[in-house]
């Protein structure tokens, strides 16, 4: 009797969910080219990924399966993903955050400026970004002989008194390059803030004038901040993937292997793997467990922005 | 000295705005000037360098500014262009399928799979959200080899669709547009339905208008995505080849090069800076005047 009344609500949840698809079969087809693309050339590809991780593949050779041994090797043998991880976190903490709170703040600036000037200052703090590897001016500025920029004005103000070589003193490399990570940091994050502020309505901060709204602070809080909360978490996201996936200046300023590792960070140690040693099965373990990271740290940003403007 | 005042608060807004104080409007004034200079040391670097002849190029120590500015790299870039493999020509109509195809082609899909996730109630819809949004965390570094077994199983090896394909997937195109698409009212989407129009038509006749900054800076992005992209890793016939990787080949030619590769660096860099300022006008343009929200 009873199993007999369960197997109907069941029939019938059934044909309720039929009944929604069909309904919205336009949605599906709307995401349907989208999807198809997306499965073939993300999905797949990452599934392949976290299966190599799984396996010795000197990218030669068939991949052969090893079990858990990649990840055993890389939490209890190595040393050095211990700095990278490490140096990893202290870019996350502090650059993420504050370049987050920058790209804010400088497209809520930004905003208040008109027309031609506003363009143009987009531009210009936008600059580092579009110029491809634009942070190669920081080699002029940061070079270890008296004739850098930073050795240069430190010498004239006998601040110091002979050249340091900034890139290759260990306790300088990652001051160094969290500066210049945040000076890129006004990117994706900024730009599409800088849209989002264009979409909040404009009537809103008349009605937040008569409701007593007093200056521009609060304005900020209480009226434009809660209605671009979607780009705030979309702007969450792209900074969790950019601070936490720093490798390129860290290559380019420091060099891979860095002076002692002291610019280490996991990418470049999977880079180290991925493309010098041909262990591709060791860098998709690296791959895997720092995407693990990044989708446990989105869960506690997306809730800590929820309480944006509350 | 009143006059002053007012031209100085036109720099901002045209009319006086509320909740604006001038102390605040001049301390802002001199933050963003402090901070441009830095931000905008790329820009002049790059600028300088292409109008420096060889010598100053190679002068140590390096001087930003040109003392002799000359158009002699531009020259030299030129000639270089005329003697290369395949005729020039080529290598820039390649380059305009590719970054078009790609930045037309990601704005288009992206945009239309992002309406029924934003504004539609489907059964999947949160998991392939979720499969989106994760995926950009995922390292492209170890994705690769798997990406070009697929690629060389679709057959579309050593074709423009290698390179454009995998461009119209990618996940933060579709995740800022799903953000910009939540916030139109569903009274706008509801009465146009009730005026019958399909969904379809919903998707481009309002929706698409509406978050117009959304895809013009989403342009803007995936421009620069598609336009640093030299494409050799599936591409092998030179006639295929887009400009980025021509005037890469020439900056690889060594010292005697360098005036050329200066002037290279200033042209890579000025394409998408020019694309961005026709995109981020518009940007800036658009929603003033509309007040479309409830």
């Amino acid at each position: 009797m009873s199993s007999e009344e369960m197997l109907k609500k069941q029939a019938k949840k059934e044909k309720r969910l039929l009944y929604r698809i069909k309904r919205e079969r336009a949605s599906y087809l709307m995401l349907a080219p989208y999807f198809i693309l997306f499965f073939l050339f993300t999905v797949l590809p990452v599934v392949l990924s976290i299966g190599l991780s799984f396996t010795h593949f000197n990218m030669l050779e068939m991949p052969t399966f090893i079990g858990w041994d990649n990840y055993v090797k890389l939490f209890l043998e190595d040393d050095i993903f211990g700095i990278a991880l490490k140096n990893t976190l202290i870019f996350a903490v502090i650059t993420g955050p504050v370049s987050y709170f920058l790209c804010l703040l400088f497209a809520w600036i930004i905003n208040e400026f008109h027309g031609k000037l506003r363009a143009f200052l987009t531009l210009i703090f936008y600059a580092p970004s579009i110029c491809g590897n634009a942070y190669l001016i920081w080699t002029i500025i940061l070079s270890g002989d008296r004739y850098g920029y930073l050795n240069g004005i430190l010498l004239k103000f006998d601040i110091i008194n002979e050249a340091i070589l900034w890139m290759k003193t260990e306790q300088y490399v990652m001051p160094v390059l969290i500066i210049v990570q945040l000076w890129l940091s006004l990117g994706t994050g900024f730009l599409s803030f800088i849209a989002g502020l264009q979409t909040v309505d404009k009537t809103l901060y008349e009605a937040g004038a008569i409701d007593g709204v007093k200056n521009r602070w609060q304005e900020l809080w209480y009226i434009t901040l809660p209605s671009m909360k979607p780009q705030l978490m979309f702007g969450a996201v792209m900074q969790i993937t950019q601070s936490f996936a720093v490798a390129d200046i860290s290559i380019q300023l420091a060099g891979n292997p860095s002076v002692n590792y002291a610019g280490a960070t996991v990418v470049t140690h999977l880079l180290d793997y991925g493309s010098t040693r041909f262990d591709m099965g060791y860098a998709s373990a690296i791959a895997t467990v720092l995407f693990l990271l990044m989708v446990g740290t989105n869960k506690v940003v997306q809730k800590i922005l929820g309480k944006v403007g509350a | 000295m009143k006059k002053l005042g007012k031209t100085f608060r036109r720099l901002f807004h045209r009319q006086k705005q509320l909740n604006r104080s001038m102390a605040g409007n001049t301390l802002l004034f001199v933050l963003m000037g402090i901070c441009g200079v830095f931000m905008a040391l790329p820009l002049v670097m790059i600028a300088n360098n292409a109008l420096k002849p060889l010598d100053e190029i190679y002068q140590y120590p390096p001087k930003i500014f040109v003392r002799n500015p000359t158009l002699e790299n531009f020259s030299d870039l030129f000639v270089l262009m005329n003697d290369s493999w395949v005729p020039f020509s080529r290598y820039i109509i390649n380059t305009v399928i590719i970054t078009g195809g790609g930045t037309v082609g990601h704005v288009l899909v992206a945009s239309l799979a992002a309406y029924p996730l934003a504004k539609r109630n489907f059964p999947g819809k949160s998991i392939v959200f979720s499969m989106v949004v994760l995926s950009m965390m995922f390292s492209w570094t170890v994705t690769q080899i798997p990406n070009y077994m697929i690629i060389s199983w679709l057959h579309i090896n050593n074709n423009y669709l290698a390179l454009i394909l995998p461009a119209w997937q990618y996940g933060m195109g579709l995740y800022l547009m799903k953000q910009f698409m939540e916030q139109i009212p569903d009274s706008l989407l509801e009465s146009a339905r009730l005026d019958g129009a399909s969904e379809f038509r919903v998707f481009w006749t309002i929706v698409m208008p509406n978050v117009k900054p959304a895809w013009l800076t989403l342009a803007i992005f995936q421009f620069q995505q598609m336009w640093g992209n030299t494409g050799s890793m599936y591409l092998r016939d030179e006639a295929l080849k887009p400009l980025q990787f021509a005037l890469q080949q020439i900056t690889a030619g060594g010292a005697a090069r360098a005036g050329a590769s200066a002037a290279v660096t200033f042209f890579i860099a000025a394409i998408p800076i020019i694309f961005f300022l026709a995109c981020q006008s518009n940007v800036l343009e658009t929603m003033t005047t509309s007040g479309m929200k409830e």
